[in-house]
């Protein structure tokens, strides 16, 4: 771990001002991830800024309402929310299918939003690795990628997104809200929050340098049966190797995102249109044109059966 | 003590304190935090320095050069290692790679470079700034390229490298019956909690080493070669180990790095070998390919049994002696067994829990299973038929004690045997397609030298010394158990020392010889406390008997306070073998039951039940026997599950080198787990008539969980791990 | 993505294994452009409470709440296992909740109370679960033990505040302390002796007794 400072901000103004205004500098919230990786020197911030003390921890109701997340509200509280429990189920079920109740009481809103790859590649820095040292080129493409992405991915990269709070999120159409430095707010919807890889796989959202997220917005409920499933080889505390996030209406219509699969929750909207018709339909026009590698071609045939049970659930 | 004749009455039989359920003596130190393992000695050592340790960034090559100035001015620093610098280095007996590399680099991840500093912070920047030149070499790392054209490899030196009974090859042709099949296991890790850590110190040329190791003897020694420093200058400490499974049986890097950093830093040194370098920089289990046939006829009489194996290693290693319980399990005129060892450049290949046996019965078994089907055989009535209480090869040596069958009925009766449907993809639970599975358990019991010290104080306590480990086996509570039953005394009166090079040379941990064996010694120890009780006080030392805390002779008692008031009394044995291992053959025994369901749509296999009736000679404490047996069937539901090692055949290592992308099973993939003891005391094992169970917990596991998914679904797999990925799709259609 | 030549690897950049020889040389790894020089590490104060005493220290910003718990305060019964959060081993409670201690900046747990395995109870004055770990054999070698415990009586605690998990059927509905629950809320830590039966057996006793 290289060397940083450290400080506390007062408020998110000065938190984002003091990260814009410092290459290297970033915002450390639950740390989860954040100090994983510099231990072994994927990230090398230079300056730190607490977060802690901007009081984004609270849920409160929108005007149109929907639910505000601050921030820095924790896994574990959101989880546990009366409301997200009653009216947002997919998003709780996600919540508590990820890591451990230990990292989840830890683990901020926002910073599970920032999680990063969990490639073996990009977590060994003796080997080349295009989001972790642009231009070095992607020893997962042709190593051991059964983890890794099927679609959304480049010649560049193939990691995924890891999480499961995110992919939940995207099927209940969540908004990002940020302010940067200049004290200037975004809202940035959930689905153009994470970049697609191209060639710039460093790149993992679109959020400026100093750009603060200050709290997620759910829009107001839509009701249906909320799912989330998710497939890995141990019973729990393991990253999916495909997930699936489902709203399903009585009538059959809903909305559907895959974890697991690709940069970003991996949904297509033109795919939700075809739930009525089967997991097959869907899965065929979500993942048309995925890339898989010989060890995770079976992400496409699994992400179907794993659909296939959320829709017979449904109709249970 | 030698032990060359069967044991007779002695007074371990009256099984007042030995054989009785008892909670660990060490439970409140190590459920309060008080146990301090290899890197918690603040105490002793108040002002140690950091040591960081730097892998190697390739698998084959060597370092055109490192710099070092950069980390040298970094702020803390007060030295790095080098094999530049370390002098003239020696290998230990049991190591096959060199531990430090440099300029030659053998495997990935080997140690190059040990960065210490004031703080383990300062000490893990500063390694961050070693630059490294290499020249990559190319190498092996593919088994699948070499498995088949690699040469035979005996299991032992000066035996044949083939093992054969009869005319296999004419019998299998001639066999009604034939089953002809091939299996592969992955690389293991070993992955125990407790990181690899020594603390080394230096006083003028005696050095103290805490070190977290199975082995004290082994890696003392092993350290003087490896170093040049006199043995008897070497203080080796190891009271508790957090996790071994064999990846602690030898010296390893931790130990010599930090013992030569703290001659460079002239200043205690503790190093905890990152987590992410533990898999390629320590040794693992190989992976085997293996092909077996067996041929019988058709009411289910073997006739011929082959069973070969293809693992890898690094030049100089050994093979995976995946075929060896095939030579016993089973009865059959005619057989082969067979090993190839391959040369690899991945990391060094090892001893893991249950070595040989894990892997091989992972194959033998799932192969009985597939042929009991063939044969339209109950898979327990097929293995009962071809039981053998001989060595097939010579029909005069007998097992000593051989209760497979009654493990296999008894464990049938308590599992509900009969109401699993011998047809597969029968059974359905919700979307849980739900099977049985059945495996044998084999592991050999094994003979080792064992001594103690024992002490009985004028306070009437009893002190055992001996330098056997504690790797979570309960060594020490069987210990005072032993030494309890011995001299009469509660086992609160009992003080146990383990761990330490300065008391007598045991049996150590490994191979699940440590318990008989090192109880062994302590009961041979205490017969010598006992007679020197009998001279001080003119007792006829023929007729003893101590109980309650008196020694009682010919109508005369006295209190142990009062025979020692004169002095403390000591004694000291070890308990060595003739070749009653050679008259007779001895192994344990069990059989393991499990019940899984696989979801249906998804292939992801869950664990509803296991069961294990074990048989294996006498058990010393039914608590941690018991604890060693659920915990080795946990292993092993992690070895059918998902452990893999994954080989990046480019670079030639393991990539998920870390506890995130190395799965092994949490609490949540574990069901209720029952554990049978049936009666046994092997009279030809030790005075204990006692044996192991802690990798025979292990043995077969895997292969019972693969029979239990054959039996779900119907789909027959046979390469490790049994991931959901290899089976989904032939699942029955839901989409 | 099914296929990318080796040609087009080496082009990439890519180390490359292919070749007999080939020259590899080991460089930051992350950083693209220069980052500004790193400043030398500085103490920072920090003070919280551990085990219900005050604790003042001087620490290095980079120190994890472990390290300062193990190297600093010799409270050396947390354990580090992986020091990556993949393990549990380092579960402590902070202000009552259970987190991974590695995963945390010592400095940023100004006037915390943090609870430590120590802080539990002593081989003279166990907790509750300390003795059900040694009665029902919860542990075998003994080095996750801490953590599992300081887990156990915090999952019993989330339990009882309704806190949901994955094995939940009606995440509306009151958990309750039943096996399966206990054994998913406990899974990030792991037992590789694998005590996991014996622990939740500990755990169904004591949370048979607070019931």
């Amino acid at each position: 771990m290289k060397a940083f400072t450290y400080e506390r901000a007062k408020d998110a103004g000065a938190a984002a001002r003091a990260v814009a205004g410092r290459p290297g500098a970033k915002f450390i919230a639950g740390g989860t991830n954040l100090l994983d990786l510099m231990k072994i020197e994927v990230e090398t911030p230079t300056h730190l800024v607490d977060v802690q003390d901007l009081g984004f921890d609270t849920i409160v109701k929108t005007a149109d309402g929907g639910l505000r997340i601050g921030a820095l509200v924790t896994n574990t509280n959101l989880a546990a929310d009366a409301r997200v429990r009653r009216d947002y189920g997919v998003l709780t079920r996600a919540i508590v299918a990820g890591a451990s109740g230990q990292l989840r009481n830890k683990a901020s809103t926002a910073g599970n939003l920032l999680q990063r790859t969990r490639c073996p590649y990009f977590y060994d820095t003796n080997m080349a690795c295009n989001k972790r040292r642009p231009g070095s080129g992607c020893a997962a493409i042709g190593g051991y990628s059964r983890q890794l992405g099927v679609i959304g991915v480049s010649t560049s990269c193939i990691a995924t997104f890891p999480g499961d709070m995110a992919v939940a999120m995207r099927v209940l159409d969540a908004v990002v809200e940020t302010v940067d430095a200049t004290g200037a707010r975004r809202a940035i919807p959930i689905a153009d929050f994470h970049r697609l890889w191209g060639d710039r796989p460093d790149l993992d959202t679109v959020l400026k340098p100093g750009e603060l997220i200050t709290a997620v917005t759910l829009p107001r409920p839509i009701g249906g049966k909320h799912f989330y499933e998710k497939v890995r080889d141990r019973a729990s505390y393991a990253y999916a190797l495909v997930s699936v996030a489902a709203v399903i209406q009585p009538d059959g219509t809903g909305r559907v995102a895959f974890g697991g699969v690709a940069p970003r929750p991996w949904r297509v909207e033109a795919a939700d249109a075809l739930l009525p018709q089967g997991a097959a339909a869907v899965t065929a026009r979500a993942f048309r044109g995925a890339t898989p590698t010989e060890d995770n071609g079976f992400k496409l045939p699994l992400a179907t059966r794993a659909l296939a049970s959320v829709i017979a659930q449904a109709k249970a | 003590m030698k032990f060359d004749t069967p044991a007779t009455t002695n007074p371990i039989d009256r099984m007042t304190v030995v054989g009785r359920a008892h909670s660990r003596i060490d439970g409140p130190l190590k459920t309060t935090g008080g146990a301090a393992y290899a890197y918690e000695h603040p105490a002793e050592v108040a002002d140690p320095a950091y040591g960081y340790v730097v892998g190697a960034g390739i698998a084959k090559g060597r370092i055109r050069s490192m710099n070092l100035d950069e980390a040298k001015a970094a702020p803390g620093v007060i030295a790095i290692v080098t094999a530049a610098d370390a002098g003239k280095m020696g290998k230990g007996k049991f190591n096959t790679a060199k531990l430090i590399g440099g300029p030659d680099i053998d495997h990935y991840h080997q140690a190059i470079a040990l960065v210490v500093a004031e703080t383990f912070e300062q000490a893990r920047a500063a390694a961050g700034l070693i630059r490294v030149d290499y020249t990559r070499s190319k190498g092996q790392f593919d088994l699948a390229a070499v498995a088949d054209t690699a040469p035979l490899k005996g299991g032992e030196p000066g035996k044949p490298p083939e093992y054969r009974v009869g005319d296999f090859e004419q019998a299998f042709a001639a066999a009604p019956v034939k089953l002809d099949q091939r299996y592969t296991t992955p690389d293991h890790t070993h992955a125990m909690m407790e990181p690899f850590a020594s603390i080394a110190a230096w006083n003028g040329d005696a050095l103290t080493l805490w070190t977290s190791n199975q082995m004290v003897d082994w890696t003392r020694t092993d350290l003087a070669t490896t170093l040049g420093i006199p043995k008897d200058k070497i203080t080796l400490l190891s009271p508790y180990v957090g996790g071994g499974f064999g990846g602690k049986l030898f010296l390893r890097s931790d130990a010599v790095l930090a013992v030569l950093g703290a001659r460079a830093a002239k200043r205690a040194v503790k190093v905890a070998l990152q987590r992410p370098l533990m898999a390629n920089n320590t040794t693992h289990r190989p992976a085997t390919r293996q092909r077996i046939r067996i041929g019988a006829t058709p009411d289910g009489t073997i006739t011929a049994i082959a069973h070969e194996s293809s693992s890898g290693d690094l030049p100089n290693g050994g093979p995976e002696a995946a075929v060896l319980q095939t030579q016993l399990l089973y009865a059959g005129a005619n057989r082969l067994t067979a090993m190839r060892l391959a040369v690899l450049d991945l990391p060094e290949g090892n001893a893991m829990r249950a070595p040989g046996e894990a892997p091989g019965l992972m194959a033998l078994e799932v192969a009985m299973d597939e042929m009991a089907e063939t044969l339209k055989m109950d898979p327990i009535a097929f293995r009962v038929k071809n039981d053998t209480q001989v060595d097939p090869k010579t029909p005069t040596r007998r097992f000593s004690q051989r209760q497979l069958v009654r493990c296999l009925e008894e464990g049938a009766q308590r599992f509900g045997w009969s109401r699993r449907n011998a047809t597969p993809a029968q059974v359905r639970d919700g979307r849980w397609l739900v099977g049985m599975g059945v495996a044998s358990a084999f592991r050999n019991h094994m003979n080792m030298t064992s001594g103690a010290r024992v002490r009985l104080g004028r306070d009437g306590v009893v002190t055992v010394e001996t330098d056997m480990t504690d790797i979570g086996t309960g060594s020490y509570t069987i210990i005072a158990q032993t030494a309890a039953e011995m001299m009469g005394v509660p086992v609160d009166s009992v003080v146990v020392k383990l761990g330490s090079s300065a008391f007598p040379v045991s049996a150590g941990s490994g191979g699940q010889f440590g318990a008989a064996n090192a109880t062994a010694g302590v009961y041979a120890a205490c017969v010598k406390l006992r007679q020197a009780l009998a001279t001080r006080l003119g007792y006829d030392p023929a007729d003893l008997a101590l109980a309650d805390g008196k020694i009682t002779s010919g109508g005369r008692s006295t209190s142990l306070e009062q025979a020692a008031a004169a002095g403390d009394l000591s004694a000291e044995d070890k308990i060595e073998f003739g070749d009653l291992d050679k008259t007779w053959q001895l192994s344990t025994f069990g059989a393991h039951f499990v019940e899984v369901g696989v979801d249906v749509y998804t292939g992801a296999t869950r664990l509803r039940r296991m069961l294990a009736v074990c048989a294996a000679g006498r058990i010393i404490n039914p608590t941690s026997a018991r604890s060693q047996v659920i915990g080795a069937m946990t292993m092993g539901v992690g070895s059918a599950l998902m452990e893999e090692l994954a080989v990046d055949k480019r670079f030639g290592l393991f990539i998920n080198h870390d506890l995130a992308s190395y799965e092994v099973p949490v609490h949540a993939d574990i069901p209720h787990q029952e554990v049978v003891f049936l009666d046994e005391v092997d009279d030809k094992a030790n005075p204990m008539k006692a044996k192991g169970v802690g990798e025979l917990g292990l043995c077969g596991v895997g292969a019972a969980v693969a029979n239990a998914m054959y039996n779900a679904t119907g789909v027959r797999l046979r390469d490790y791990p049994l991931t959901l990925d290899k089976h989904f799709e032939r699942l029955p259609a839901v989409a | 993505m099914t296929a990318v030549s080796e040609v087009e690897l080496s082009r990439r950049g890519l180390l490359a294994g292919s070749a007999a020889t080939a020259i590899v040389v080991a460089a930051p790894a992350s950083d693209a452009a220069p980052l500004p020089q790193a400043p030398a590490p500085t103490s920072l104060p920090v003070s919280f409470e551990v085990n219900g005493k005050r604790r003042e220290l001087s620490l290095d910003p980079r120190t994890t709440l472990l390290d300062a718990l193990r190297e600093h305060l010799q409270l050396t019964g947390t354990k580090k296992g992986c020091d990556h959060g993949q393990c549990g081993a380092c579960t402590v409670m902070v202000d009552g909740v259970r987190i991974n201690s590695c995963l945390t900046l010592a400095v940023m747990h100004q006037g915390d109370k943090i609870t430590t395995i120590e802080g539990l109870g002593t081989p003279d004055k166990l907790h509750p679960m300390q003795a059900a770990f040694i009665k029902h054999d919860g542990y075998q070698c003994g080095y996750c033990t801490p953590g599992q415990i300081c887990s156990a009586v915090a999952v019993l605690d989330e339990i009882k505040r309704g806190v949901p998990s994955h094995v939940q059927d009606d995440l509306t509905a009151k958990p309750r302390a039943t096996n399966v629950e206990m054994r998913e809320r406990m899974s990030g830590n792991i037992c590789r002796c694998g005590a996991y039966s014996n622990i939740a057996d500990a755990m169904a006793d004591v949370a048979g007794e607070n019931a």
